[in-house]
């Protein structure tokens, strides 16, 4: 491109020309107006998530946020960075909520996160201590009214020895100055608080109930709406030996820094841990923990056979259906392409589950028309064949697709020539047609490997993961890897997050490598950077 | 005979592969018209016709369809449409200009779209107990959250597509109207985004369909039945001990789903074919 952008119409010729610096464009309205409505757009953004990240005081998150703001404004700003324009929306969430996630699972997989294992040592330390609370003899007890301060929920406190009147939150106890006192010792208002009658209290007393107070000696908690109690804690934590101290039984827990739990002499562990960094254990766990390695290695190739069979068997298919209807009239053509192409319009989640009802054993459509009584999910040959079955009734609508658009684009010039040149009708597919078929469609056969090899939805909404054997319950004979994953992470009693994050990884991985041979073995990639 | 050696094994195996497409959605709907409404009472063929099951559908608190309905579609409308936006900014960008890194860039989609989202879902869910304290209107249960996250996913497959699509419009055109002194945006506006509406009709008909099917996230992020999506909602109507009652107001709640796609499937038919496959073979 030779043009440069015009000059504004009154800016006279100039003799020097190359001394000009860049013409200066007219301020069109188009240009005011858009730049305006990105500034509004982007400011309002702003305006609307900064207060909560004040509020709870995330510098981190406020930083992240200016920065992203200033380049939007920037970029939008700027007449430079042409492309960025184009490129900034999508990569904003390309960013936040897929490139983080990755990121975040990846330092996941490094610690012990899960189930007993969120916070840090002082949350597991305080969770320990006030969990362990209960009412003994001759500890403080006073008259509680629930009051709000600031939307929290606060409890004021007047001691039933002492008249001493005080605010309890979750983070300890405060005086309270200018209290008026009802006649039943309780606090009837007072500056700063807004107190709840016993109906609205009572609208929200799971809140109340869960409400502990640190306290020195142990923790207060309500008893009922209008009284609480000074409880002491059973177990305690102390700073110089770094263990818990049950007082009533003496039992004796240690921290473990690398557990992340106060752990017993006996090998026994406080439900309370916290998470630590565990380095490479949660991967080398694979490999070293007998009863997930050999699973691991088993899941991993049926992964592999389910992607190959379900890219295999709907290209097949597919590839019949197109070549019956390809090159000569068929009559009955439309209506035959139209019925082909149902099942990937119905809805696939609601197909899957028709799909696992029809394999049920007692009332499903396939045993009452087989006249059987197949439990076709109890064996895992049978089982990994029906989903097999149901992958490709869903698939191979999507390669009939493609290889009829690809067929068509393939000059029948070719095949004229190789017949005359004497070729049968097989060696003409299968020496013309079909290597130019798979230059075209390979780079969608990987990408429905990759997208198979990761399809939950095929597995969890018919078997998931049945059949199970007796003796271990987290890996079924049908479970993909990525199944695997989200029951260790969210249904097991586990919760290991840390660990399902570490297969996650694992996943990633593997898919990458295999989808970067498959890519180097065709032209794609050079075509790539066309 | 020789209709027969010639057509004969056409017509056999069409019909073959046309019975196996076509008997589950034969299923599914003898079993939304079977007026007993059970999974062991349905059989392939019709036993009756009675819209029964229809009326259950709509008539049951407990599930409360017609929401989930609106909630699906409107999702996955704006879903789709924004993030057909979102990848056909990225395209033009690829397609038409020049830039440091976007060889990178391309490789990176290329890939990103073999990552599914999911398999970050611990992440996705610590990130958004997060957001859910900050800014409720976004967290769980909230269709804004979801939408968001969608969004991540919107520089993907489709933006491969449309850029295989977008390399075959002549440049010669953007560039006759930027010596005529248009701007980049009233080009991408006005010239090119109205030559490649078969292929963005495409890609958001295939997001569309992605996104009404979308069960894990949405699973896991919608809990209140009143914003559940069609998948999760539906997902619980054959819960372990209802799946045999509930399988007839099932079916026509599958039924109803799919009317709308199939209608705008098969409209489109004949641009999905060519737009699949520009878009693969260019690259």
């Amino acid at each position: 491109m030779k043009t440069k952008p015009r000059a504004g119409n009154d800016s006279p010729p100039s003799g020097h020309r190359r001394a000009l610096p860049r013409p200066r464009r007219e301020l069109s309205t188009g240009f005011v107006v858009s730049r305006i409505l990105v500034l509004a757009v982007g400011s309002a953004v702003a305006f609307y998530a900064a207060p909560p990240l004040i509020a709870a005081e995330s510098w981190t998150g406020l930083t992240v946020l200016a920065a992203a703001t200033a380049l939007i404004a920037y970029v939008y700003l700027s007449r430079r960075h042409l492309p960025l324009k184009y490129l900034v929306p999508g990569t904003v969430f390309l960013i936040a909520f897929q490139i983080f996630p990755v990121l975040f699972t990846l330092s996941t997989a490094f610690t012990n996160f899960g189930e007993g294992h969120r916070g840090t040592k002082e949350e597991a330390i305080t969770s320990i201590q006030t969990s362990s609370v209960a009412q003994v003899p001759g500890s403080p007890e006073y008259n509680l009214s629930v009051a709000v301060r600031d939307g929290e929920l606060v409890f004021l406190l007047v001691d039933t020895a002492t008249k001493q009147v005080q605010a309890g939150t979750a983070t300890g106890l405060e005086p309270v100055s200018g209290a008026e006192l009802g006649l039943t010792g309780k606090v009837l208002s007072a500056p700063g608080f807004q107190v709840l009658t016993i109906p609205q209290a009572a609208a929200r007393g799971a809140e109340i109930s869960a409400l502990t107070v640190p306290t020195a000696a142990g923790a207060i908690k309500a008893n009922g709406l209008s009284r609480a109690f000074e409880g002491r804690a059973a177990k305690a934590y102390a700073p110089d030996c770094d263990c818990v101290t049950d007082s009533a039984t003496g039992q004796k827990w240690t921290a473990d820094p690398d557990e992340g739990a106060f752990v017993a002499a006996d090998g026994s562990r406080l439900a309370q841990g916290w998470q630590v960094n565990v380095g490479f254990s949660n991967f080398t766990r694979v490999f070293t923990d007998p009863r997930i390695s050999a699973h691991f290695l088993s899941l991993f190739a049926w992964d592999l056979l389910f992607a190959a069979a379900s890219v295999l068997g709907t290209f097949g298919i597919g590839l019949i259906a197109a070549l019956a209807l390809h090159g000569v009239k068929v009559r009955g053509t439309r209506l035959y392409r139209v019925l082909l192409v149902l099942p990937y319009a119905m809805p696939a989640f609601a197909m899957f589950l028709v799909w696992r009802d029809m394999f049920n054993t007692d009332f499903g459509l396939i045993n009452r028309v087989l006249g059987l009584h197949t439990d076709w999910f109890g064996e895992p040959v049978s089982a990994r064949f029906a989903v097999i079955l149901v992958n490709l009734w869903l698939g191979f609508p999507y390669m009939f697709l493609v290889t009829t658009g690809a067929l068509q684009a393939i000059p029948s010039e070719l095949g004229e020539a190789a017949r005359i040149d004497g070729a049968t009708p097989w060696h003409n597919f299968r020496r013309v047609t079909l290597p130019l078929l798979l230059i075209a469609v390979t780079p969608l056969l990987i990408s429905s490997f990759a997208f198979n090899f990761n399809n939950f939805n095929a597995i969890r909404l018919t078997t998931n993961g049945a059949p199970f054997s007796v003796d271990n319950t987290t890996v079924g004979g049908t479970d993909l890897l990525i199944t695997y994953t989200f029951r260790l992470a969210f249904e097991g009693g586990s919760a290991e997050f840390g660990f399902a994050a570490a297969i996650s990884v694992f996943i990633f991985i593997l898919v990458g490598i295999i989808s970067a041979l498959a890519f180097r073995r065709t032209r794609y990639q050079e075509e790539v950077y066309a | 005979m020789t209709w027969l050696r010639k057509m004969g094994w056409r017509h056999l195996v069409l019909i073959i592969l046309t019975l196996f497409a076509v008997f589950p959605i034969l299923f599914v709907l003898s079993a939304a018209l079977n007026p007993l409404g059970t999974l062991g009472s349905s059989e392939l063929l019709p036993t009756g016709a009675s819209l029964d099951n229809f009326g259950k559908l709509f008539g049951n608190p407990n599930y409360p369809f017609l929401r989930w309905m609106v909630n699906s579609l409107a999702l996955a409308l704006i879903s789709a449409f924004s993030s057909i936006f979102l990848g056909v900014c990225a395209a033009y960008a690829f397609s038409r200009m020049r830039f440091a890194g976007r060889r990178v860039g391309l490789l990176s989609l290329l890939l990103i779209q073999m990552f599914p989202q999911f398999l970050a879902i611990v992440a996705i869910i610590m990130m958004f107990t997060r957001v859910s304290e900050l800014w409720p209107a976004f967290g769980f249960d909230s269709m804004g959250g979801l939408f968001l996250l969608y969004m991540g996913g919107a520089l993907g497959v489709n933006t491969y597509l449309m850029k295989g699509f977008l390399d075959t419009v002549p440049k010669e055109l953007d560039q006759s109207a930027a010596i005529d002194g248009a701007t980049h945006a009233q080009i991408f506006f006005r010239i090119i985004l109205p030559l490649v509406t078969p292929i963005i009709a495409v890609t958001g008909l295939l997001a569309f369909i992605g996104i009404i099917s979308e069960f894990i996230v949405a699973s896991v992020f919608l809990r209140d039945p009143e914003t559940k999506t069609l998948a999760v909602g539906m997902f619980g109507m054959l819960g372990n001990d209802v799946r045999n009652a509930n399988f007839g107001m099932f079916a026509a709640g599958t039924l109803l789903t799919a009317i709308p796609t199939v209608g705008v499937f098969l409209w489109l038919q004949k641009y999905i074919v060519s737009g699949l496959t520009a878009g693969a073979v260019k690259g």
